[in-house]
């Protein structure tokens, strides 16, 4: 008993930023992203200390609820019993249907993807590629890249249960890269070298591409507060959204929240 | 008081997992949760048994490779090596057990799965790289918990045998391990809670797809990934259901528990 | 029907499959060091040790990761070392085998076996929400403290229960009392097997992912208080080698932690000698 009224003081003054730094906590995909903006804020005020959290959108979004975080990241949009919450866009992100470099395929119509995905093609000979049966590999129930997914791709049809489930787009990634029978999605910003990331509906993921809303595959990322954002909270976010960083944005792989006029 | 912790303690964590996970449970029937197929969270539909599946498969796969390599290393090492050899490698063997579970599942990553993906077929990442692996990491517990009871069988039961005109393996099989038998036998239940407990290691090699595996190549997902890969986006009452996962883990682990204690209590005389 | 094999060539026989089977078990043991130590070790240098990660651990080194590995288990040990070491005296000293000792063993026990991702459940319940604690330090080391506390008791009590009786005896016979005999006798003599006790579980505390993920976050700055969240090397190593961030770096990270466990493995087993050389 002695240690629960112990834990009862030591969360009394627990709370207050001044100790433990802005807290940011959420959706890992938009993680390695804040850890690049937070590295810049850092440098221009070398006093200030920001926390990035990784932990899912979900916990991020309950985190800022609860006073655990004091800023939460998501990757998908709010669900609508979390409009307690509110939302500032920081950035777009575009998904990105990547396969192995050696995999001759350039494109998939949204159709082949769908079937790919809910199981109904199970073998890359079905589009013309060599006979070999297909590595689906998707990312777990809850994430806001796969709600994403689900909501623009598969719309209706599940997403197969056989499909090797991952947590991260950087494990997605990485499975991608060393099997050359496997297809996945990712970020957009986290494309690279390793993986080819192919044309949706004949369009190339590009920046032009998404700017003019011909590649249709982009979902926001969000910093959700409790409250209207005060003090290092709010000093934070307007460092994110201002056009230095916002340009910033743009050389990491994501989507800046103006257009180029 | 403080004595009581241990008691507590675990009687809070008893209380926090049931408290979180048994409305979802009672809510839609304990039956849909064991024995639903289908997991699909996000429509409220929390089948567990693929994963329940999964973890007795992956979990009896790691004894089917970490028991005989297990069991013939602590025999090699009591009954037919010299001591020297024993005092040399039994430290280095416990050490391993303190390798973290992560670099075990990274090496499965790097060198196991593209070698099943390469010469066996399928995804690489299955039931068998995963049992592989767990197999692996349970060997340390089985040896060195082996060897203490095997090494506590009283001298004269092995020079009276011998005596007899048995073969060494005549005294290994029909005395030494009939004497050590509970010794051996707890070990192996003590390896097969880690082996259900993993967690970190099997998400990094076992794919984690929420089915039952058709064959040893397809991918698994057990009860502890389930809560580990789903709990950081979960919310509401999928997240419930993820603490309900962890009920079901915890019954489990208990009745494995009252087992080896049941085990090692009849071992003191 | 049984074929009659001879007892030494069946000894012969079986004695060679089960030497084969135990060289690969050493084989397979030792390549897992070997492989980790020679891809990580060319990675570790000084700076390595003494830099922070940048980039998310793509370019620097583990400093930050080295600096929370070391609070979070401090943390964990002193907070679990007095319960247990305390458990362990009550249950030895002050009370006979009743079904409260039977209790509470048996609590213990049943602690020991669950596995640590229910420790993350239950941490990130009770001290990241509940408590509001968020990930941090605290949550971390508390949620550690209640899963190496079985450790400690188990290896604590059986330390004190071979302190032989005479001890004992002489201390009361020179009028002591059951306190002073504890603190001043047996406590000092079964002090290196409580330190073994401790020294496992500081190796597990340094090797567990799953429970410290939940309860302690991945930030990469060096913790500056109870309440700064921090990541571990074996969390970094986790992440740095699924998000295939940096392979160079996650080798490394994993050649320092094989060499951390290592050697408090060596000073876990030279303590435990001269504990059993005192009393065996």
């Amino acid at each position: 008993m002695f240690f629960i009224a112990f834990f009862g003081g030591l969360s009394g003054c627990s709370r207050g930023t001044a100790q433990r730094g802005l807290v940011v906590a959420g959706s890992t995909s938009v993680q390695p992203f804040a850890d690049h903006w937070a590295e810049f804020y850092m440098k221009d005020y070398p006093e200030r200390v920001v926390n990035i959290q990784g932990g899912g959108s979900s916990a991020g979004i309950q985190a800022a609820r609860e006073g655990a975080a004091d800023i939460g990241m998501s990757s998908r949009e709010l669900k609508p019993e979390e409009n307690d919450l509110l939302e500032v866009i920081v950035a777009w992100d575009g998904l990105a249907i990547i396969v192995h470099p050696d995999n001759g395929l350039e494109g998939l119509s949204q159709e082949e993807v769908r079937g790919i995905f809910s199981g109904d093609i199970r073998n890359w000979s079905t589009l013309q590629e060599p006979d070999h049966a297909i590595t689906v590999v998707t990312r777990e129930e809850g994430s806001g890249t796969r709600a994403t997914f689900q909501e623009m791709v598969m719309k209706k049809s599940r997403i197969s249960p056989r499909a090797i489930v991952q947590d991260s787009n950087g494990t997605v990634r990485e499975i991608v890269a060393n099997d050359p029978h496997s297809i996945g999605y990712i970020s957009l910003g986290l494309v690279n070298n390793k993986v080819k990331a192919l044309r949706f509906d004949g369009m190339e993921p590009t920046y032009e591409n998404i700017d003019q809303k011909k590649y249709r595959l982009i979902r926001p990322f969000l910093f959700v507060t409790k409250g209207p954002p005060s003090g290092a909270a709010l000093d934070f976010i307007n460092f994110v959204i201002s056009r230095r960083i916002q340009e910033l944005v743009r050389l990491d792989g994501l989507v800046p929240i103006f257009r180029e006029d | 008081m403080i004595a009581f912790s241990a008691v507590s303690i675990l009687l809070i964590i008893t209380i926090f997992i049931f408290g979180e996970g048994m409305p979802v449970m009672v809510k839609y029937g304990l039956r849909k949760f064991l024995f639903g197929l289908d997991w699909f969270p996000l429509e409220r539909s929390y089948g567990l048994l693929p994963m329940i599946i999964g973890s007795l498969m992956v979990t009896g796969g790691a004894l089917v490779i970490g028991v005989p390599f297990g069991l013939a290393c602590a025999v090699v090492l009591t009954e037919f090596s010299s001591k020297r050899l024993r005092r040399f490698l039994k430290p280095i063997i416990e050490l391993l057990a303190g390798i973290p579970s992560v670099v075990y599942g990274f090496i499965g990553v790097v060198i196991l799965i593209p070698f099943i993906r390469d010469h066996l077929g399928g995804p690489g990442f299955s039931v068998l790289a995963s049992s592989v692996i767990l197999g692996i990491m349970i060997l340390p517990t089985i040896i060195s918990i082996s060897i203490d009871s095997l090494e506590a069988v009283p001298r004269t039961y092995r020079e009276g045998s011998i005596a007899l005109g048995a073969t060494r393996w005549q005294t290994t099989r029909m005395v030494m391990f009939p004497a050590a038998k509970s010794g051996i036998i707890a070990s192996i239940i003590l390896g097969m809670g880690r082996a259900i407990g993993e967690t970190m290691a099997v998400i990094m090699v076992a794919g984690n797809a929420a089915t039952i595996p058709r064959s040893l190549l397809d991918p698994v997902r057990t009860l502890t990934s389930n809560i580990a890969l789903e709990l950081g986006y979960a919310a509401g009452e999928h997240r419930q259901a993820l603490f309900a996962t962890g009920v079901i883990l915890f019954v489990i682990i208990m009745i494995l528990n009252t087992i080896a204690n049941m085990t090692s209590r009849k071992r003191r005389p | 029907m049984k074929i009659a094999v001879p007892p030494r060539t069946e000894q012969g026989i079986i004695r060679a499959l089960l030497w084969l089977l135990t060289a690969i078990t050493v084989f397979i043991l030792f390549f897992i060091i070997f492989y980790v130590l020679k891809r990580g070790l060319p990675v570790v240098s000084l700076e390595f040790l003494a830099q922070n990660p940048t980039e998310m651990g793509k370019a620097g080194g583990i400093f930050s990761t080295i600096i929370g590995t070391i609070a979070l288990t401090l943390l964990a040990i002193l907070i679990a070392t007095p319960m247990g070491v305390g458990s362990a005296i009550f249950l030895t000293e002050y009370t006979r085998e009743n079904w409260i000792t039977r209790m509470i063993r048996f609590g213990s026990e049943c602690l020991a076996g669950i596995p640590s991702i229910i420790f993350g459940l239950f941490g990130f319940i009770l001290f990241v929400t509940k408590l509001g604690f968020g990930w941090s330090l605290l949550s971390g080391g508390l949620t550690l403290a209640f899963m190496i506390l079985p450790t400690i008791i188990r290896t604590s009590e059986e330390a004190i229960r071979s302190v032989p009786y005479a001890y004992r005896e002489v201390s009361f016979s020179l009028g002591s009392t059951k306190w002073q005999t504890v603190t001043r006798v047996v406590l000092p003599s079964s002090l290196p097997g409580i330190a073994t006790g401790v020294i496992l579980s500081i190796g597990r505390s340094i090797g567990e992912t799953a429970a410290v993920i939940f309860t302690a976050g991945s930030s990469l700055h060096v913790p500056t208080s109870l309440f700064s969240s921090s990541r571990t090397m074996s969390v970094h190593f986790y992440i740095l080698a699924r998000e295939g961030i940096s392979m160079d770096n996650a080798y490394g990270t994993a050649a320092v932690l094989i060499i951390a466990i290592l050697g408090i493995n060596v000073l876990a087993y030279s303590l435990m000698n001269r504990f059993m050389r005192r009393y065996c």
